[in-house]
């Protein structure tokens, strides 16, 4: 499958990040097509496109258009979770940085579409770089009348606001995003309500990811029978695939949905010195791990799910094997542990149940009995959590005992790292490590 | 410290930016950690006093985040990812390095103020491991003496650029962007990096692109 | 967190009225729409296990004990915010695997950082942990890391502490501290397994309800200075109890082992507090033991000394006989009805007078109209239900969160349900924050012209069906403030309802305990009246007095100038007279003084006989609420050998040569007997609003916590109580600087200078803090002309 640039193919323009570089390239000219089009007509175009959200769920965005009420008297709210925290996602943040105004315009459109006259960008704080280039970007927007008061003599107003977070994972789960950006400690809302009925300040609101409000001004500007030829029937579009770990290019790559990993390994350069992929995960560590077999597998929404685990947010994490995977697992572990908000007891105190009893696994004092309490937690986790995080962090280890049963026995006796030289791994040469 | 009437202003208009005061109580914390490199009871209180909640309610949102630190950073926060893929791919060993030069461990500042080291989670930057950041701007595809080498720069005074990003400025000058972010800095440096373009120039390269409009079918 | 409707998800089960069909573990039931299933489960006997769950909070589902199967659902729910919807089939740990494992894992993770210390914490015994561990969880631990570690115990404020490693993050206190009291200075912390309840950093947890977060608290994580370590559950007794400190009425569980009382806890009575007091309900108990009389004493040249019973009661019965028909009774406001009434009735038949008062405090005969005409005798007319559905409230010289703590709980949880309230008041103070409140501005004195002003709109609200107006005992101050007010209740409909202070002062208006007033709001003037009661008491109608007799400051001034031959007193602080030399006056100037009092007072060092009574933990009694609501109370004590105000009076009574009855049982069936009056009642006052006073004005209140005498030896309490401070306007506050001078006509305080949303013009202090008396420093009552002077010179 070839790559199909489209979010990135004028990323090598300079000054593609300022409106003169971004007009340069037919940028905003979806809008002024959008504004002259019903905003409902708008929501159907995007349900027609198949367009899923791209934040890792794939929820269909046009159907999570339509459930906001309209009339109701009430203000409406775009909000872009902008939080990629991810552990291996790294494609909102570059496209924040090297297109922000495919964002604004996307803002503008979907907040047209929904009747939302004020809109939010929920960037991460640990990202100053993209904080700035959307401001700038939203600024410049704002001087070309595309954002504020009467946009291009619609009688539309907007206004957009970046808001930066300060370092929390559970932020990029919606409701908890919503509470962060109302004041509160992010920790996620009782469901019902839905955010689409009562969300920011108990207002209808939309939250949609970075790239797929991205996906907005293509959809509406070239339309769905053209969007349509990217990927498949459930799983239509394009994706700005981000492709890591111990590959020789690693990097930003956007193809079709359905192109396969072993087709982007390819274009990834291949393995660094030829070595075996041991495991991958097709987009973040909250999914469940695949291995050298899954190459071939579709990179789309219902293959991945068949082979068992998720496309999430399509950024691809490939290891060699090099690596441990009782340590990679016990990294995410700690992650999770960390990122834990503390509200629900089964994520606050499994993540910390579970990460103790990995720990031990690393250092070569794991059990038998304890490689089956670790199964244990897990399901006593997974889909008894108030939210996404603890389920996430029920993945790796069920994962990784299907795969690699071997290598937590082997550290029942043996530290990891005594098994796996930590240095073997490293990207960069002895004469770097000093 | 007191709250100057400049910071006043600031503090109303971050007030202004939002439809209700308390969500302003974020980027308010990050502008008091422009002023003092930490978040303070005294700053806190002026936080809470302009988001209309008690001094108890902005303490557990300063509490809950980890950006905001409740003990001066100094000059330069020094950020290494060492999650799973940075972590194994050689994050470990620059953290390592870096805490044997500036002699302090995870969440620390070094004595003479002019460094806080931190192991940070993903940065969202994984096709540029191991990352590091300085004052959260980008240093990517770190390696354990280029790291140390950044250090050095800094501590001489030597200007140093972001991988990806602006001249780095300083703790405090990243916390003020993270309130107000329109810093003017948006043009600086090379943001779009050969690993944001790998995709797009093998595409070129090979011929390939995405269909025009109404060349469908 | 945003509340995204004024009723909370477990909030509209009562006002739901279609019924829908559900099935859990198999039995099919009827509930109201909107039922949670932890709720509907409980109807039939069925405990799911519950941390964070509370049904007078919002739920927040964050502790996972209570997952329960819902069919058709892919996940286990929980059962606490789970709502019902008809046909929904559910299955709790007793008919489904999946919730019950689901339960023992949620369970085995609250366990896993909780310390194994339950044999020295509070909690154990009582413990929902502990005792769900016991049913739900496994039999042995997996867990062999290591425990959470905190430094402990921690101070929230002087009175709670807490112990970090024990609490299990149900945010049960966290919310009760923003929903339910209003004061947000508690929160949790923090994140994930860091995550602990706190405040910031030196500032205390400060709300007049904070002992409610320790009962709440299912674990032990929050425990309180005054019962930390002192005894076992399982060794208390528990009786329940009604609170004597004021006119809100709570329920209470005393707890007390080896006769003395270990704490006091707020009872469920939805009614009423639903499950919450407050803290000086909660902690100020310590009196009934600190600095007792345990003997009676008579004077005997010059000095008192300790006497026998039989010597004392001669004595009292000599003296008073002696001055038959020129006797002024003097009862406190916290009597119970029963030893109210039994003044009421020893004054009438043995002491011949009608000179009886029960309000220690400022009054007006207007009050004693405004009383006798709309309050004695009436039944329950406006209760905190109706305060709950009221569309609108007025509040007249009232400070609910200081003068009745549980109408403001449940004004707040009107408000949130959307009942707007407004106060006129010259403060808007941080209690009418609370509960959402308008202030309609008025300087203290001015109360009855702004009453008689208020604006359409405001007057449209009262209109409304269900609005209510209550009036404070402050009231009675402020000239033509009650007759207005009767006024503005009959011209819109609104109710009115009366709010005093103390918690005998409505049951001893019932009891007749007011000059003029016989029981059941009987007028003495009234020959039916007379009639009725004279039948009841077994005397002829012209052996009650015959006219009315004296109150408030005419009684006084009638004991200080020698019209009266002597005073009987029964638990009154002298200081607490709005006039307090007057009262002085009176006690000294009067030819002989009996009084009935458990500590020293002013009144026992000047009178002839003292006889100790009992303390409420040592006899039965009631207490009407300002509701008009009974509020019984057994004998905590059953061994106690103090007797009651009536008991000591019916044997004064029988040393006289009559017959009084002195037993609880039987003063109910007598007034029991007797009922309301049902006959004509007296004229409401239609009194006009004084003339505006000129200058600086002065306007207060007592807090909750101050230098009451009840609130005595509980140092853990008096240390939450609220600076003393003078509340003036900011630009007041602006030329005043750091501390103000106020001046009466009979001194000064000096005292810290605070900005805040008052009228200028005027000044707020506390009326009976440390260090500011108002009425015995100043001379001064609200409404009074003060001076303001900067810093200390006076």
């Amino acid at each position: 499958m070839t790559l199909t640039p489209v979010i990135t193919e004028h990323w090598d323009d300079p000054e593609l990040f300022t409106i003169e570089g971004y007009r340069r390239h037919g940028g905003y000219t979806a809008l002024a097509s959008a504004l002259g089009q019903d905003p409902d007509a708008i929501i159907t175009t995007v349900k027609d496109s198949g367009l899923r959200g791209r934040g890792g769920a794939g929820f269909p965005t046009g159907l999570k258009w339509s459930f906001v009420p309209q009339n109701d008297g009430k203000p409406h709210y775009l909000v872009v979770n902008a939080d990629e925290s991810e552990p291996g996602a790294c494609k909102d943040i570059p496209i924040m940085i090297a297109n922000p105004h495919a964002l604004v315009e996307g803002v503008i459109i979907t907040s047209y579409a929904i009747r939302a006259n004020h809109a939010f960008i929920y960037i991460r704080g640990e990202v100053p770089e993209a904080i700035r280039r959307v401001a700038n970007a939203i600024r410049e927007a704002r001087e070309a009348g595309l954002i504020g008061t009467n946009i291009q003599g619609s009688g539309f107003d907007l206004d957009v606001v970046v808001h930066s977070g300060a370092g929390a994972y559970i932020c990029g789960e919606e409701t908890a995003l919503l509470d962060s950006l109302e004041g509160y400690r992010g920790q996620p809302r009782l469901k019902p309500p839905f955010p689409a009925v009562a969300g920011l300040y108990a207002s209808p609101t939309v939250i949609n990811n970075v790239e797929t409000i991205c996906n907005i001004p293509y959809i509406v500007g070239r339309g769905v029978d053209w969007f349509r030829t990217f990927g498949t029937e459930k799983s239509p579009g394009f994706k700005v695939f981000a492709v890591s770990g111990h590959v020789n290019r690693p990097g930003i790559y956007e193809a079709p949905l359905g192109i396969t990993m072993r087709e982007l390994l390819d274009y990834a350069g291949g393995m660094i010195d030829g070595r075996q992929v041991k495991f991958w995960l097709p987009g973040g560590s909250s999914v469940p791990m695949l291995t050298a077999e899954h190459l071939d597998v579709p990179m789309t929404y219902e293959a991945m799910a068949e082979a068992g685990t998720m496309l999430g947010t399509g950024t691809p994490m490939i290891f060699n094997d090099t690596v441990s995977v009782v340590k990679a697992v016990t990294r995410w572990l700690e992650f999770y542990k960390h990122e834990s908000c503390g509200k629900c007891t089964p994520c606050r105190e499994g993540t910390y149940f579970i990460t103790g009893t990995l720990e031990r696994f690393q250092h070569g004092h794991g059990t038998d009995r304890e490689m089956e309490t670790l199964v244990d937690l897990c399901n006593q986790i997974s889909g008894r959590s108030f939210c996404a995080l603890g389920d996430a962090a029920a993945t790796p280890y069920p994962a990784a005992l299907k795969y690699f049963r071997d290598e937590f026995v082997a550290a029942t006796t043996s530290p990891v790292d005594d098994e796996f030289d930590p240095a073997a791994s490293y990207v960069f040469s002895g004469a770097a490590a000093r | 410290m007191t709250i100057s009437e400049g910071t006043r202003d600031q503090l109303q208009e971050l007030v202004a930016r939002y439809p209700r005061p308390r969500s302003a109580l974020m980027p308010m914390l990050h502008l008091m950690q422009s002023l003092e490199d930490e978040v303070t009871p005294e700053g806190i209180s002026a936080c809470a006093e302009m988001a209309g909640v008690s001094p108890a309610e902005a303490t557990a949102v300063a509490s809950f985040y980890t950006m905001y630190k409740r003990r001066p950073v100094g000059k330069h926060h020094i950020g290494v990812c060492v999650n799973t893929l940075c972590g194994l791919l050689g994050g470990d060993a620059v953290y390592e390095a870096l805490s044997e030069r500036l002699g302090v461990g995870h969440d620390q500042p070094t004595s003479d103020g002019d460094f806080w080291l931190e192991r940070i989670e993903c940065q969202a930057a994984c096709t540029h491991a191991p990352v590091m950041t300085v004052d959260w701007e980008y240093m990517d595809d770190v390696t354990p003496s280029s790291a140390v080498d950044v250090i050095d720069r800094l501590q001489r005074g030597e200007t140093v650029h972001s991988t990806r990003g602006p001249v780095i400025r300083g703790f405090r000058a990243t916390e003020h962007t993270l309130a107000f972010p329109e810093d003017g800095l948006a043009a600086e440096g090379t943001p779009v990096d050969d690993k944001m373009l790998a995709g797009l120039r093998i595409a070129k390269e090979r011929g390939m692109s995405a269909p025009a409009a109404g060349q469908e079918g | 967190m945003t509340v995204t409707s004024n009723n909370g998800p477990g909030s509209d089960v009562e006002m739901a009225t279609d019924l829908i069909s559900v099935v859990i573990d198999g039995v099919e039931m009827q509930v109201p729409k909107g039922t949670l299933v932890i709720r509907a489960a409980e109807k039939l006997g069925i405990e799911v296990p519950r941390f964070c769950d509370h049904p007078l909070l919002d739920p927040v589902a964050a502790c996972r004990a209570c997952l329960i199967e819902v069919e058709g659902m892919p996940k286990p729910q929980p059962a606490c915010a789970q709502v019902l919807g008809e046909g929904m089939n559910v299955k709790t740990q007793y008919a489904s695997e999946i919730a019950r494992a689901a339960q023992e894992g949620v369970m085995e993770f609250l366990l896993l950082n909780h310390p194994l210390d339950c044999p020295v914490c509070d909690k154990g015994g009582e413990c929902p942990l502990q005792n769900q561990a016991m049913t739900v969880g496994r039999p042995e631990s997996r867990f062999d890391g290591d425990k959470r570690e905190f430094e402990k115990p921690v101070n929230v404020n002087e009175q709670v502490l807490l112990d970090r490693e024990r609490c299990v993050s149900c945010a049960r206190c966290t919310r009760f501290a923003e929903q339910i009291a209003g004061d947000p200075s508690l929160e949790l912390l923090q994140r994930g397994a860091k995550q602990m309840v706190g405040t910031a950093d030196d500032e205390p947890f400060e709300s007049y309800y904070s002992g409610n977060v320790v009962q709440i608290c299912p674990v032990g994580a929050l425990t309180s200075a005054s019962y930390r370590f002192r005894s076992r559950p399982f060794d208390l007794v528990s009786v329940p109890t009604a609170c004597e400190h004021c006119a809100s009425g709570c329920s209470l569980r005393t707890d007390y082992r080896r006769g003395v009382v270990t704490r006091r806890l707020a009872w469920d009575d939805p009614e009423v507090n639903e499950e919450w007091n407050c803290d000086k309900g909660r902690f100020a108990f310590a009196y009934q033991t600190h600095g007792r009389i345990d003997s009676p004493m008579v004077r005997e040249n010059g000095e008192l000394r300790v006497a026998s019973w039989p010597e004392a009661i001669a004595a009292a019965a000599r003296g008073l006989a002696q001055a038959r028909g020129r006797v002024g009774v003097l009862v406190g406001g916290r009597s119970t009805v029963e030893d109210a009434y039994a003044y009421a009735r020893f004054a009438r038949t043995s002491l011949g007078s009608d000179d009886i008062d029960f309000r220690v405090r400022q009054t007006s005969d207007e009050e004693t109209a405004f009383l006798a005409a709309t309050i004695a005798g009436t039944a329950v007319s406006v209760s905190y239900d109706e305060l709950e559905s009221a569309p609108a409230v007025l509040l007249v010289a009232l400070e609910p969160e200081d003068e009745s703590p549980i109408v403001q709980l449940r004004l707040r949880k009107a408000a949130r349900r959307g009942t707007k309230v407004l106060s006129i008041a010259a403060v808007a103070s941080e209690g009418l924050a609370k509960v959402d409140g308008e202030r309609v501005a008025a300087r203290p004195g001015d109360e009855a012209t702004a009453l008689r002003s208020l604006e359409a709109p405001v007057r449209e609200l009262l209109s409304k069906p269900g609005a209510v107006i209550m009036v404070g005992e402050r009231a009675a101050g402020s000239p033509g403030t009650l007759s207005a007010a009767v006024e503005l209740s009959a011209a819109t409909g609104a109710r009115l309802a009366w709010v005093p202070r103390r918690a005998g002062e409505r049951g001893a208006l019932d009891a007749g305990a007011l000059a003029g007033l016989l029981p059941g709001g009987r007028p003495l003037a009234d020959a039916q009246a007379r009639d009725q009661v004279a039948a009841a008491w077994g005397v002829a109608p012209n052996d009650l007095p015959a006219n009315n007799g004296r109150s408030g400051d005419a009684l006084l001034a009638a004991a200080r100038d020698g019209a009266i031959g002597a005073l009987l007193v029964g638990g009154v602080e002298l200081s607490d007279y709005a006039d307090p030399a007057l009262a002085v006056a009176a006690v000294e100037e009067a030819a002989f003084v009996v009084s009935l009092e458990n500590h020293h007072s002013a009144v026992t060092e000047r009178a002839d006989v003292v006889l100790p009574v009992a303390v409420v933990t040592e006899k039965a009694g009631t207490f009407l609420n300002w509701e008009g609501r009974p509020r019984i109370f057994g004998q905590v004590f059953r061994d106690a050998l103090t007797m009651s105000d009536a008991k000591v009076l019916s044997m004064v009574a029988e040393a006289m040569g009559d017959s009084l009855p002195g037993d609880v049982r039987a003063i109910r069936a007598e007034m029991g007997a007797l009922g309301p009056w049902s006959g004509a009642r007296f004229e409401a006052p239609m009194q006009a609003a004084g003339s505006p006073a000129e200058g600086v004005v002065l306007a207060s209140w007592r807090q909750l916590l101050d230098s009451g005498l009840m609130q005595d030896a509980e140092p853990h309490l008096a240390a939450t109580a609220r600076p003393t401070v003078a509340i003036v306007s900011a630009r007041t506050a602006q030329a005043l600087g750091d501390l103000v001078t106020v001046t009466g006509p009979a001194g000064s305080v000096t005292v810290p200078v605070q900005a805040g949303d008052v009228l200028d013009d005027v000044v707020w202090l506390p009326m009976n803090s440390p260090g500011c008396h108002i009425h015995s420093e100043l001379g001064a009552v609200p409404g009074s002309t003060v001076r303001l002077t900067s810093g200390g010179a006076a």
